[in-house]
């Protein structure tokens, strides 16, 4: 049998992914997130008087922080499987990302370890994001005039 | 190339499971089972070495032998340079060679024992297979507790250790033959559907074993596959119907049938130790009871690395199958 049809017949027995379903439940607890953020800034800004840029901040550091706490007590995988997307792609994700892969290599040493594998998943986002912000601030600098 | 054995027989299995594998359909019948994917142990590495030691222990106390009446001790796994069984093989103390066909090695063990098991060499050999979810899913896939999503048909690697002592004294199972397979590639690049990569080499080795031994397919009772899950399955019959017009009617595959309907696990089971926990316990425990007579163990097994996977090569795959017979 030759591989192209070899590939007919895999792509015959090979169920289709619920995109729609998944994009659909990826939107709502993605703007399920954005409203706890929305909350917590309005409460930091309400009751303890701090700036917008401040209870920003203070947001993501809140959301960090539970996204780690859920990771480390086994938690948030679980979610995850429910809410798909939602939560990956936030930067609850991200933090989760760097959490999961410092728990799987703790025993491996403090540097060989967590600090060689640390970003495994969520280095990539780093990288690129440092270097398209740099493309996109050239080309706002050289069209805007940096404005 | 298929090998005929007169003297060879599967005097004693042991077997020895993970949580998940322990609330599926075969629960009672594995010799033991853990609760946590640590099994006391500090690492996954190590509690894939322990549970190796555990299930040699026990499939030796079976019949009553010390490792040092032992002739050969094969093992394989999926982790690199197969630490799993090495570091188990150097508590074992039983003349050592690791072997690797990924999620074949079961069968792949099997043959060689029996080879020199046939051939006098020597009169017994154990064979040790196993797999960790954790510590697979953590060198071939993401870290365990990332847990993103997956695709349908993603499959589940099985947690667990199996052992079977070989030997030319009368036993109630014999392997009445074995085929080695040919390394297949049909050009699959997708690593979350181990099914498609390894249908081929399944039915490759299937055909190649039942012409060579001027079989038809229905002289098995039994023909069961290692890993290719419920997508797998259809492929693989579909690409017998079509290359060679031959219909399974005996078919089915481990990774199908060793968890329950409800578990978590897409598209089934994956991993070295998923066809021998299968034939060990359900299988072998059927054809003790006579209702079933002949059956065709299939492990099949993809052989990529996380670096060939990353230049986007794609995956080839083996399958060796051993047929097996109540010894009457």
């Amino acid at each position: 049998m030759n591989q192209s049809k070899y590939q007919t017949i895999v792509k015959r027995n090979t169920p289709k992914e619920d995109i729609a379903k998944n994009a659909l439940i990826a939107f709502f607890s993605g703007g399920v997130m954005g409203v706890i953020a929305q909350g917590l800034m309005f409460v930091f800004q309400e009751y303890l008087s701090l700036s917008i840029k401040e209870s920003s901040t203070l947001m993501i550091v809140t959301l960090i922080f539970i996204g780690c706490l859920l990771t480390c007590l086994g938690f948030f995988d679980k979610i995850v499987h429910k809410l798909r997307c939602g939560l990956i792609i936030p930067i609850t994700g991200f933090a989760h990302s760097m959490q999961s892969a410092a728990l799987e290599y703790r025993k491996e040493g403090f540097v060989t370890g967590i600090g060689a594998n640390m970003l495994k998943l969520g280095g990539a986002v780093i990288i690129y994001g440092v270097v398209s912000a740099y493309i996109f601030g050239l080309i706002r600098f050289i069209i805007f005039g940096g404005i | 190339m298929t090998f005929k054995y007169n003297n060879v027989y599967i005097n004693s299995t042991g077997t020895v499971i993970g949580p998940y594998e322990a609330k599926g359909p075969f629960s009672k019948l594995y010799d033991k089972k853990y609760n946590d994917f640590y099994f006391g142990a500090k690492t996954w590495e190590q509690a894939e070495t322990k549970s190796i030691k555990d299930v040699v222990d026990i499939t030796l106390a079976k019949i009553n032998k010390q490792p040092s009446e032992i002739n050969l001790h094969l093992g394989g796994d999926l982790l690199n340079q197969l630490v799993a069984n090495n570091y188990a093989a150097a508590l074992i103390k039983i003349p050592f060679l690791g072997i690797y066909s990924a999620c074949a090695t079961s069968t792949a063990g099997l043959i060689i024992a029996s080879n020199h098991i046939e051939a006098k060499q020597i009169n017994n050999a154990i064979i040790t297979v196993s797999s960790h979810n954790n510590s697979a899913e953590k060198q071939f896939r993401y870290p365990v507790e990332y847990g993103g999503p997956k695709r349908k048909t993603t499959t589940f690697t099985s947690t667990g250790a199996t052992c079977a002592y070989l030997s030319s004294e009368k036993g109630d199972i014999k392997i009445e033959s074995g085929t080695i397979g040919k390394v297949v590639d049909m050009g699959i690049k997708d690593v979350y559907h181990m099914g498609a990569v390894m249908a081929p080499a399944a039915a490759e080795v299937i055909y190649t074993h039942l012409k060579e031994t001027k079989r038809e397919a229905d002289y098995y009772d039994l023909i069961l596959t290692g890993d290719l899950g419920k997508y797998g399955k259809t492929i693989l019959q579909e690409y017998l119907k079509t290359a060679y017009n031959l219909e399974l009617s005996n078919y089915e595959d481990a990774a199908c049938i060793i968890y329950n309907k409800n578990q978590p696990v897409y598209a089934g089971a994956s991993g070295a130790a998923c066809l021998p926990l299968v034939a060990y316990t359900h299988v072998f425990d059927l054809m003790k009871r006579k209702e079933l007579k002949r059956v065709l163990l299939v492990a099949t097994g993809a052989l990529m690395s996380q670096s060939t996977v990353s230049q986007k090569l794609t995956l080839p795959s083996i399958a060796h199958a051993v047929s097996v017979e109540v010894n009457e």
